[in-house]
């Protein structure tokens, strides 16, 4: 899933400070597992903006909604009745939920109340861990289901450079070496062989230097 | 002979190369790379130009290298994966070696998290080993990596990096088959003060071969200073520091330290002459240059043979 993070408040007070009557939407996928931006999440950002609004004298007016799916325009069209009636819209989803409501209401600003960070999988409650960059072209059947170009600091594809120590990258001792846990793995699997055959250079159209991407799928569209 | 490098000759020779290295100065002073050089002229046959090494930003490898390159001297450019994408390697590569360079090491290099651009994102569009292979198909089938002919190809000898003591060990002879694979000529390794693992190493670099393939030169740093003792084992990823070098330095007053260091580098020279598959000897006297010649002179490596 895509994972984020609430942005620090006073940025996001800095952004609604021009405008009293405020959209603030939430999405029910992603940003909600993450608990980040979805309906609780909404709930508890709302209440601090009055807060804070309080403390200061001022009034807002925070109308809550939260999106079954943010970058969905069949869902942000639910939005339509309420913009009218508002200054501002704030995102609680990802980039994506964000640029899909700012694409649809054309003279409303809105603003983003998360920081997306990564492609992610939850480790345990409470910790996510990035696991994809959307490379366009896996090689995760290759590489014994560890991603390099994730899970490597360098994205190397021909084993681990020599920062590596006690197993972890040279980065940082929370990490781990990305290529000391493929060669663990394509041992379990008895693949050992498969470390020594040469990973060509990336072509790296597929994720994001040949442009934004788009997929079309024609039988759907 | 695949090039015209100096290091080539010497090591197709059959003695063992010397090469020694010169970090170029964070600003624009010339000078500081051309006094360098001159403190190793008579004692190497190839002087490393670090790329912005520890990423930190310094004169570019490239530009020192012409500098040494003219005066006479052997440069040897390092070149990065972090800082460059292909095209950009590539095109250096091209400029290196119409000023005669025609020695490089090919390196991921140090994450920029260890600089003074922690910010910066690193390139990475091709690891080292990717890197070798496009060097390599750029002198020898004078094609770009993209495919393209080269009007006048670069004949480069190839140099990668070997560090024996990073984890995992047993993936680390595999590491440097794979580097051979991709067309390597010689290896540089990473400082050696564990001399025991780094003969395990070699022992299994010659089961398999590949000392047939593949030049070796040990790495050799003197020490200055317990200090400088503690603080690579702790402080410098890859590193491996055995307790008995940081006792043997401190077993001697701070004064006679540094001469302590010197003598342990000559010694660990002299011990590795004798491992089947050490071609020569890369010493790296970080920030202590001027000490190169007399390490190489203890160590019997002196003079340096004409070719």
């Amino acid at each position: 899933m895509i994972t984020a993070e609430q942005k620090p408040i006073q940025e996001i007070i800095q952004y609604i400070a021009p405008y009293s009557k405020i959209l603030l939407v939430g999405c029910n996928e992603c940003v909600t597992v993450c608990a980040a931006g979805g309906r609780k999440e909404v709930g508890l950002l709302a209440s601090a903006l009055h807060l804070n609004h309080l403390k200061q004298g001022k009034n807002i007016d925070i109308r809550e909604i939260t999106l079954e799916r943010q970058c969905d325009p069949e869902y942000v069209e639910e939005l339509a009745p309420y913009i009218d009636g508002v200054d501002a819209v704030v995102s609680m989803a990802c980039g994506c939920g964000v640029q899909t409501i700012a694409a649809r209401f054309k003279k409303t600003p809105v603003f983003p109340a998360v920081n997306t960070r990564f492609m992610g999988a939850s480790l345990s409650q409470g910790v996510w861990s990035e696991r994809c960059k959307g490379c366009g072209d896996c090689v995760l059947g290759i590489t014994g289901g560890i991603c390099p170009v994730a899970r490597c600091s360098k994205h190397l594809f021909n084993g681990p450079c020599g920062g590596t120590s006690n197993g972890q990258c040279e980065v940082s001792p929370d990490i781990d070496c990305a290529w000391r846990l493929i060669w663990e793995r394509l041992k379990e699997l008895g693949m050992e062989s498969r470390y020594e055959e040469l990973m060509e250079a990336k072509d790296w159209r597929p994720g994001g230097a040949g442009g934004p991407g788009t997929i079309i799928r024609e039988d759907l569209a | 002979m695949k090039t015209d490098s100096r290091l080539e000759k010497v090591l197709a020779s059959g003695e063992l190369a010397v090469t020694s290295e010169c970090g170029p100065p964070r600003g624009c002073r010339p000078e500081k790379v051309t006094e360098k050089a001159a403190l190793l002229k008579d004692h190497v046959d190839g002087i490393n130009v670090t790329d912005n090494q520890t990423a930190m930003v310094r004169m570019s490898s490239c530009t020192a290298g012409i500098l040494i390159k003219q005066m006479g001297l052997d440069p040897i450019i390092q070149m990065v994966s972090r800082d460059r994408n292909r095209l950009a390697m590539q095109s250096e590569i091209l400029g290196a070696y119409s000023f005669g360079i025609n020695t490089m090491l090919c390196l991921s290099g140090d994450h920029a998290k260890f600089g003074d651009h922690p910010m910066a994102q690193g390139v990475f569009d091709i690891d080292s080993v990717q890197m070798i292979k496009m060097v390599q198909q750029m002198r020898d089938k004078s094609l770009f990596q993209g495919g393209a002919k080269i009007d006048g190809p670069p004949k480069m000898f190839i140099g990668a990096a070997a560090n024996p003591f990073a984890d995992p060990f047993e993936l680390r002879v595999m590491r440097l088959a794979k580097k051979v694979k991709a067309g390597v000529d010689f290896i540089q390794t990473q400082c050696i003060f564990n001399l025991d693992k780094f003969e395990e190493w070699m022992k299994g670099v010659v089961d398999r071969g590949l000392d047939e393939q593949v030049h070796i030169l040990a790495g050799i740093t003197p020490m200055k200073s317990v200090g400088m003792a503690r603080y690579m084992k702790n402080k410098v990823p890859g590193m491996d520091i055995p307790d008995d070098v940081i006792k043997r330095l401190e077993g001697v007053p701070k004064e006679q330290q540094p001469e302590e260091g010197i003598k342990m580098a000559v010694e660990a020279i002299e011990r590795l002459k004798q491992v089947k598959g050490v071609h020569g000897f890369h010493i790296m006297a970080i920030e202590w240059e001027e000490k190169v010649p007399q390490i190489v002179e203890k160590a019997g490596l002196y003079p340096r043979p004409k070719v």
